[in-house]
């Protein structure tokens, strides 16, 4: 099976069979009353690894964190870091540190005193936290902020001092509670690049909590994508978005467009799928879905290709309408409306200034896709 | 809305701070009155304060004053936070509602009923009324002030804070200690002023629970002013009027000017 995505990986101790996760989740369960927010739920991180949970709202993804970090304790199950049982270890012993999503930066300390105060509590020695805190200061481009207090900040800038305090003494693991959800667009873009460098120059393992799935795509190595304190699926960005393990990962991470039916007919790997509403698509790759399952077959908006001309040959080519238009800039969304009511999203890249092909509102369509374009969902 | 002076809105701020201050001014003004005849004017003169000084009672009971609203504005505080601190943080504890409503109770206590049933409690277990019952009976119905005050900050302190500070390897007491206090200290102040100008003015619990030898200025004024006024208790009086202003206009001064500092402070963090 060819690479899914084009990056080429090389850090991936998750498919080393002999690699032992940094970070163990082991069947825990954590209920607060009636509420079960995290569910019998089991998840392995790796040493060095950047690994985002994302969620909705309420799916559990900062219980989960605040377990790592000892505020909260599981119901049931274990947590183990580097082999250790973390069971009864109070949130200032343990050899983790997490930045707020609130920052939480101490209002009636200097940026230098914030970030020097988990050095302070460890008994380091003066001069040895002023060279830390210099350093950290460096790291996150704020020397000349040191003698300011939080609220002379910038949001960006607080973020930063936020980070700085989190890493200044070198955690195993630092938990990140959405780092960037108090940010404007276009600073967090910049800053998501920021913290994958930091990652790298200090060689830690980082766990991010978001709800942004573009943050945890940019950023993570892998994803764990929850719901209602389950995990839906772990995997790398690009086996998420090509390769989604269920309807809810595909609906949940991007856009996608899904076609309820039946395997009408298996042909090796590949298989034939009537839709219940009467389209039939060819797919290459059906999983091991036999003949008469129910299926979903989900594909991608930009993996649909739409023209005003019907286009020769062709795995699936499917008729319709124009039935609505969204230009984005860089790319154009097309929302055709096929013969059976279906309404099918296609997007296309607009690579150049102006189209050969201009299409309109209630133009007729085609589109047309690959054989290996699609998934085929079995859950 | 419309700023102009209109007649009705120039009346009714006359009247309003004519009905609030009018008697003060008149205080301050007939403590400078040359007579013995306290609302006759009869020139103006100095020597009602210098004899005021020379008034071993008054001085005295000053003095006990002092004491009394120093000690007990200081443990009420000391109580009135941790109380505070126990009904914001211990949410779900038994008999949580309960407990809040007693702390409470006393604002609303009409103070003869405090004061008696204090007498009472000190007459049954036997101690000699005095200074130190004076100044329990003063912790006592200013500690829940206390907590009102520090209760409304602790309700929107970011609980984050004390989790950072934690995670970063304080334990729970030096948490308190370095970020809890600090950050709310200033309703701790506010607090602990509040039981002292409580203190240093209550009459009728005072009347109650104080023994000879333990007269607080309240209860000297008051048992003067039955024998008559004298222009002397209306000079004790300006002078205690003068404190109060006194730190009234500091205390908004400086937390005016800390406001426009940080406004200042805020937009120059906007600016970069």
């Amino acid at each position: 099976m060819k690479s899914l995505g084009n990056i080429r990986r090389e850090f991936a101790p998750w498919n080393q069979p002999d690699a032992k996760p940094y970070i163990q989740f082991k069947n825990v369960t954590k209920r607060f009353g009636d509420f079960t927010a995290v569910n019998n739920l089991s998840l392995s991180i790796y040493e060095r690894e950047f690994f985002a949970l994302l969620g909705a709202s309420g799916c559990g993804k900062s219980t989960l964190l605040r377990m790592l970090a000892g505020f909260e304790e599981p119901t049931s199950g274990q947590i183990l870091l580097d082999g250790q049982d973390l069971r009864g270890i109070p949130p200032y012993r343990r050899p983790v540190n997490m930045m707020f999503q609130s920052y939480a930066l101490f209002p009636h300390m200097t940026v230098e005193q914030n970030i020097g105060f988990g050095l302070k509590q460890d008994g380091m020695a003066k001069a040895d936290i002023d060279t830390r805190v210099a350093e950290m200061l460096k790291l996150v481009k704020l020397s000349q902020f040191a003698k300011r207090k939080p609220h002379q900040l910038s949001g960006g800038q607080r973020q930063r001092v936020a980070l700085a305090r989190a890493v200044a003494k070198r955690p195993k693991v630092l938990l990140l509670d959405e780092p960037l959800g108090a940010l404007d667009k276009k600073l967090r873009e910049e800053t998501q690049f920021e913290l994958m460098d930091l990652q790298q120059t200090l060689g830690l393992t980082f766990v991010v909590v978001t709800h942004d799935q573009e943050e945890a795509m940019t950023m993570a190595d892998r994803i764990a994508i929850l719901d209602k304190g389950e995990v839906m699926q772990v995997a790398t960005p690009a086996e998420v978005y090509e390769a989604p393990g269920s309807r809810f990962v595909a609906d949940f991470v991007g856009n996608i467009n899904m076609f309820e039916g039946k395997v009408a007919e298996r042909d090796g790997a590949g298989a034939t799928i009537a839709s219940a509403n009467g389209v039939t698509i060819r797919t290459a790759n059906a999983g091991d879905a036999p003949a008469g399952t129910e299926v979903t077959f989900a594909i991608r908006p930009e993996k649909i290709k739409v023209s005003s001309k019907k286009p020769e040959g062709g795995d699936n080519v499917l008729e319709g309408e124009v039935y609505d238009i969204a230009y984005l800039g860089d790319m154009t969304i097309f929302h055709v409306q096929l013969g059976n009511g279906q309404v099918v999203k296609a997007s296309s890249l607009n690579a150049t200034r102006g189209t050969e092909d201009p299409l309109s509102w209630d133009d007729k369509a085609w589109i047309s896709f690959r054989n290996d374009a699609g998934v085929v969902l079995t859950r | 809305m419309n700023a102009s002076w209109s007649r009705f809105n120039i009346t009714a701020i006359v009247l309003g701070f004519a009905f609030l201050y009018l008697p003060i001014v008149l205080l301050v003004i007939f403590s400078f009155n040359e007579s013995k005849l306290v609302t006759v004017w009869g020139g103006f003169s100095t020597k009602w304060y210098v004899s005021l000084f020379n008034n071993q009672g008054l001085m005295d009971a000053a003095w006990v004053t002092i004491r009394v609203g120093l000690v007990s504005a200081t443990l009420a505080t000391v109580l009135g936070t941790l109380a505070a601190l126990a009904l914001t943080r211990y949410t779900r504890f038994r008999g949580r509602v309960l407990f809040s409503g007693m702390v409470f109770a006393p604002l609303v206590m009409p103070e003869v009923i405090t004061g008696l049933s204090l007498l009472l409690l000190f007459v049954a277990v036997g101690l000699d009324r005095g200074f130190f019952t004076l100044t329990l009976a003063h912790i006592t119905f200013s500690m829940c002030f206390v907590a009102v005050v520090v209760q409304s900050r602790l309700v929107t302190f970011d609980r984050s804070l004390e989790e950072a500070a934690m995670d970063l390897g304080a334990p729970p007491v030096k948490t308190f200690f370095q970020i809890t206090l600090p950050v709310i200290l200033p309703a701790i102040i506010s607090g602990w002023m509040l039981a002292f100008t409580l203190s240093i003015d209550d009459l009728v619990i005072s009347s109650f629970t104080s023994g000879p030898g333990a007269t607080t200025l309240p209860m000297k004024i008051y048992s003067q002013v039955r024998l008559g006024v004298t222009p002397e208790i209306n000079a004790a009086c300006t002078i205690l009027i003068g404190i109060v202003a006194i730190g009234v206009i500091a205390a908004s001064l400086v937390n005016k000017r800390r406001e426009v500092q940080r406004l200042r402070d805020e937009q120059a963090a906007q600016r970069g």
